[in-house]
């Protein structure tokens, strides 16, 4: 083999500093703030104070469940008929799902503002047609809507890209021998885009369950999910220690999810 | 079926656009209201352009944009070209899943991590909350993106070429400037154009080691839509949506003239 050349073998050194300073000596900070009190003693405090926001954890894991789930039901019926559409007309689908992605979440959670709003374009319409205003903003739906809308293209994208590999020959051997539509659909294609399902899952809970932006927007303040839980603690000096310790456990709990979803999957293929 | 498949997706993006399309619509509504559209009129684009703190927020997250993506591009580039010569799977897969950390986490951690890091960085140091500290979360987030794109570009070449280079007289640093680089270009360029892209877009990461001395637009827009809503935050949405448009119009661009140029090269070798 021939010799590394210097370049070759210290290319990645400027990587590899810039990974220990800024994403390993972060994380490390957290758990030693996640770990300390305000003078920088040890203590478990902060963790077993995290009793106290157990019902705040719950709603917004029943908040960032129920959202992927509809993203789910929407999303599956999505990618299939993308999927039936002629090869060329896909490629232009799918470009049409990408684009709001690469649009500001901030913009697309303000717009739906602009139409939930209580001057916003549905209660304008509805006044027009002389009905009573609705009170949109500040109700659990609406917050769940936020999130639907603003992560439903994670979860189409993967499930998409899932089933494109999908073996047409499999469905027309399932249907020979013996299996009806519905059998088909949940012994064929539903295991075979399991990983598809999984990465889309993940991709639309881990953002949901810490969002803080849609709740504020679209909650109006009604509701405190950890997302806005966190921001709040790292408003002011004195509760970084709390809020170190509420992002450590979310963190090792999402990363503990996402791990075992994982294992469900051998599809290293990242959609961007 | 056909037909039902075609309405619901169809239904699905009317549903997706809807908003985004109303909030654009309306930032050329004179009224200033969502009640009824008077005239079409830039009113709202020049209200915004009179108002000095927009402008600064434009140009602060310009800058920071270039500057960022800049230097994930090079960061990442090197690194790129160091983890396609590593030898040790080992450490590939470690500085891998590490890099991918920021991907992973949700954005709020990061965030948090890094405002934690210069926390404790400015009680030893000078450093404080401002453009520095959004240089560097800026570049820790785009740096895998940019991994992500040039890796696979040094993947994908033949290596016959590089050894042909070195065979007839190349020391590795011209091979490297006239043959990998070339090669690599688009992948650079793609890298570059997701990394303006994710940084002019970021808010979440952004929030937590920024200043008020040194705010960017979606910091701006976050703060101007605290209570109310204003119509020229409508224009400022409406501008961000036109000029992402067309970063990806120019991205898709760049990768399908990357794809020729590799017909080309093959056809030469």
């Amino acid at each position: 083999m021939k010799k590394r050349s210097f370049i070759e073998a210290f290319a990645a050194v400027p990587h590899l500093v810039w990974m220990l300073l800024f994403i390993a000596a972060p994380l490390i900070f957290v758990i030693y703030f996640a770990f300390t009190d305000t003078y920088g003693n040890f203590t478990f405090d902060n963790i077993t104070m995290l009793q106290s926001y157990a019902q705040i954890f719950l709603l917004s894991v029943c908040f960032a469940l129920i959202a992927t789930v509809i993203c789910l039901v929407i999303a599956y019926p999505l990618a299939y008929c993308i999927l039936l559409m002629p090869r060329k007309t896909q490629k232009l689908l799918v470009v049409i799902v990408m684009l709001p992605m690469w649009i500001s979440l901030l913009i697309r959670t303000y717009s739906l503002m602009a139409l939930m709003d209580n001057g916003g374009l549905i209660n304008s319409l509805l006044e027009i047609i002389g009905l009573p205003k609705m009170k949109l903003i500040g109700t659990s739906g609406a917050v769940i809507l936020g999130m639907v809308y603003d992560f439903l293209p994670y979860m189409v994208l993967p499930i998409y890209s899932g089933m494109s590999k999908l073996d047409f020959r499999c469905i027309e051997a399932a249907r020979d021998l013996g299996c009806n539509g519905i059998q088909t659909v949940f012994r064929v294609v539903l295991p075979l885009t399991t990983p598809g399902i999984i990465s889309g899952i993940t991709m639309v809970f881990v953002p949901s369950i810490s969002t803080f932006y849609i709740s504020q927007k679209l909650g109006g303040g009604s509701f405190d999910l950890i997302g806005d839980t966190i921001e709040r603690q790292f408003q002011n000096v004195g509760t970084y220690n709390i809020g170190a310790a509420i992002s450590l456990v979310m963190m090792i709990l999402i990363l503990i999810s996402v791990a075992i979803m994982n294992k469900f999957t051998d599809d290293d293929e990242g959609v961007l | 079926m056909k037909k039902l498949s075609r309405i619901y997706m169809w239904v699905i993006f009317a549903l997706l656009y809807s908003p985004i399309i109303v909030l654009i619509v309306f930032s050329f509504n004179r009224a200033g209201s969502l009640n009824h559209f008077s005239t079409f009129s830039l009113y709202w684009y020049a209200e915004l352009f009179r108002d000095s703190s927009a402008l600064s927020a434009l140009k602060n997250s310009l800058i920071l944009a270039v500057s960022s993506s800049a230097l994930a591009t090079v960061i990442g580039t090197f690194a790129a070209l160091g983890l396609d010569r590593m030898r040790s799977k080992y450490i590939k897969g470690i500085i891998n899943s590490v890099t991918n950390i920021p991907m992973m986490n949700p954005d709020i951690v990061t965030g948090v991590s890094m405002m934690l890091l210069f926390v404790a960085a400015m009680s030893v140091t000078r450093v404080q909350f401002g453009f520095v500290t959004m240089l560097l979360a800026h570049t820790t987030f785009n740096l895998p993106y940019v991994i992500l794109s040039v890796l696979p570009k040094f993947k994908q070449m033949d290596k016959h070429l590089t050894e042909a280079a070195l065979d007839l007289g190349c020391t590795p640093l011209q091979m490297f400037f006239k043959i990998e680089l070339p090669f690599i270009s688009s992948g650079i360029a793609s890298g570059f154009m997701i990394g303006f892209t994710l940084s002019l877009d970021d808010f979440v990461i952004s929030h937590f080691v920024s200043s008020p001395d040194f705010q960017t637009l979606p910091l701006y827009v976050y703060n101007q839509t605290a209570h109310q809503v204003k119509f020229s935050m409508y224009a400022l949405c409406a501008l961000m949506v036109f000029v992402i448009l067309g970063l990806l119009l120019a991205v898709n661009f760049l990768g399908s003239r990357g794809k020729e140029k590799k017909v080309r090269m093959r056809d030469i070798v």
